[in-house]
């Protein structure tokens, strides 16, 4: 599902936030990257989700090789892909319901089906009495489960999610973590950025960790 | 997972529905974009009235013009011109003259004042009529006053007038209402300095809603940060942009429309005892159809034109981080 080939990432000030990275995911894959903030985890995510471009080097995400993505065409890209983030980056100035509902609405579903889909996606992340509420009267968790059912309300086959437990409590973390593994029961493929290892350790999933952008070793999940 | 709209990812969107989509969508973002304008009313209604002013300012100019112009068109035996015959001319023959003059294709008619008539209107109207009676001939020549056709323009005019300034029987031939064709000159010029006028003030108007939608575009720029990370094309952010251009042209233009309205049924009044110091009909002429419409039109298309190019510069630059 992805894939990448000798990348590198240098920014304009010369430092390389990745340098010569290679490594793949596969489809129904849930994978944790893993590393010091800085190993480049972040920049990794950005350059899957076309935020960033590559300095050098090749990713491909679902047989589409990123550098052919045009300018133009990156709205369509990213709308394929569900995205996490660690400060949620939802709209406080509309419901719970209207942000789950933007990428559908981007997407041009039609309104009976963007409601019957909300609905299904917030009773996955189980805010389904939430859904008229304002995301600013919930709590960190729950705003946090608001962003995982606005990544996956389009059903996409790959979601990253950049340190989504990040600003949350350990049992709130498993929660969201829990949520992320019904996903991958069902065929997404996850690649998730985090730091808390003895939470991912708990998972039981494949674990590449980055070090100053390189890669320092992959951790094989639990037979 | 190829690049199209309609990955399996999301439901793929059939043709005959996608219209009533898109249709759909452009009408709750422009009821978004008017509900946004409503929620700060102050601000909003600062913006309109600018507009409203700036838009008002030469329309109400314009109809000034166009009104003056009818009233003087009123006027319009303009073209008339009177021909002082020579002393020595009779009756008769200024009456042959006046015929011949008459058949010409570019004379409407041709009036003739004898001597005998001019004197007595002259007595009445000047008041010397005792001193004159004292004269022992008439010193004033029969004349003759010209229509001519309504096919001339003012060079013909002026041909025509030559023409018949040159008959061996004129003694002079005066043209008295040169003003009026000044006075048309001048109005024109009015007209003129209203397009330039209405021009720079149009550019004002793009710049004022302009600076607006980049101010509202810098305070939602998170937002739009977000609505592009999750896909959103620069389309797309735009929209709301532009219907809120789209709702500005259109509320400042009928503001405007409004504001001309008003003036117009304030001066009625005044205008109505004037035309009665005239002993004339003035009907005070308002805004055609087509000119409202050209003001709002103008209005909603510069509304459209400052939002689109401030949309387009800024959604470019704001990019997810």
């Amino acid at each position: 599902m992805i894939h990448l080939d000798s990348v590198t990432k240098r920014f304009p000030g010369g430092q390389e936030a990745l340098s010569g990275l290679s490594l793949s995911v596969d489809k129904g894959e849930m994978v944790f990257v893993t590393g010091h903030s800085g190993a480049g985890k972040s920049t990794l995510l950005r350059l899957i989700a076309l935020i960033e471009r590559p300095s050098s080097g090749e990713v491909v995400v679902d047989k589409q090789n990123t550098r052919r993505v045009k300018r133009r065409k990156i709205p369509a890209y990213r709308r394929q892909i569900g995205m996490v983030f660690q400060d949620h980056k939802l709209l406080y100035d509309r419901p719970v319901f209207d942000n789950v509902a933007l990428p559908l609405i981007i997407a041009g579903v039609s309104h009976r089906d963007a409601g019957r889909r909300v609905r299904a996606a917030l009773d996955q992340v189980g805010l389904l009495h939430k859904e008229k509420q304002n995301p600013q009267t919930l709590s960190a968790g729950e705003q946090q489960r608001v962003g995982i059912a606005r990544a996956i309300v389009t059903r996409p086959k790959l979601l990253i999610a950049d340190e989504p437990t990040g600003n949350l409590d350990p049992d709130l973390s498993l929660e969201v973590m829990r949520i992320f593994r019904r996903f991958n029961e069902v065929g997404v493929t996850l690649l998730i950025a985090s730091h808390d290892i003895s939470l991912i350790d708990r998972l039981g999933c494949r674990r590449i960790a980055l070090e100053n952008g390189k890669l320092q070793q992959e951790v094989d999940p639990w037979p | 997972m190829a690049v199209t709209r309609n990955s399996d990812a999301v439901a793929p969107v059939r043709c005959s529905g996608a219209f009533s989509i898109w249709l759909t969508r452009h009408a709750s973002t422009s009821l978004g974009a008017l509900g946004k304008l409503s929620r700060q009313p102050f601000a909003s209604l600062m913006i309109v009235l600018v507009i409203g002013v700036t838009l008002a300012l030469p329309a109400a100019i314009n109809v000034i013009v166009k009104n003056t112009q009818s009233v003087i068109g009123g006027w319009s035996n303009a073209l008339d011109f009177s021909v002082y015959l020579k002393m020595d001319l009779s009756v008769s023959e200024a009456e042959v003259l006046a015929g011949l003059i008459a058949q010409r294709a570019d004379i409407e008619s041709v009036d003739l004042v004898t001597s005998e008539e001019a004197l007595a209107e002259f007595k009445q109207q000047s008041g010397f009529g005792d001193a004159l009676d004292q004269l022992s001939d008439n010193p004033l020549p029969h004349a003759l006053v010209v229509h001519p056709g309504p096919g001339n323009t003012s060079a013909s005019l002026t041909l025509l007038q030559e023409e018949i300034g040159n008959l061996p029987e004129t003694e002079l031939v005066q043209v008295d209402t040169e003003w009026v064709h000044r006075f048309h000159a001048i109005l024109n010029i009015v007209r003129q300095a209203i397009a330039i006028g209405a021009a720079l003030l149009g550019i004002a108007i793009v710049v004022i809603i302009g600076n607006t939608i980049r101010l509202d575009i810098e305070n939602r720029r998170d937002e739009i940060e977000v609505t592009k990370l999750i896909g959103a094309s620069n389309a797309f952010v735009r929209r709301p942009f532009l219907w809120t251009g789209f709702w500005y042209g259109l509320l400042g233009g009928s503001f405007a429309l409004l504001l001309v309205h008003y003036g117009l049924y304030l001066l009625k009044e005044p205008v109505t005892r004037l035309a009665g110091l005239y002993q004339g009909e003035i009907a005070v002429a308002s805004l055609s159809f087509a000119e409202s419409s050209a003001i709002v039109g103008g209005a909603v298309f510069l509304g459209l034109f400052a939002s689109w190019t401030t949309a387009a510069r800024h959604m470019r630059r704001i990019e997810p981080k």
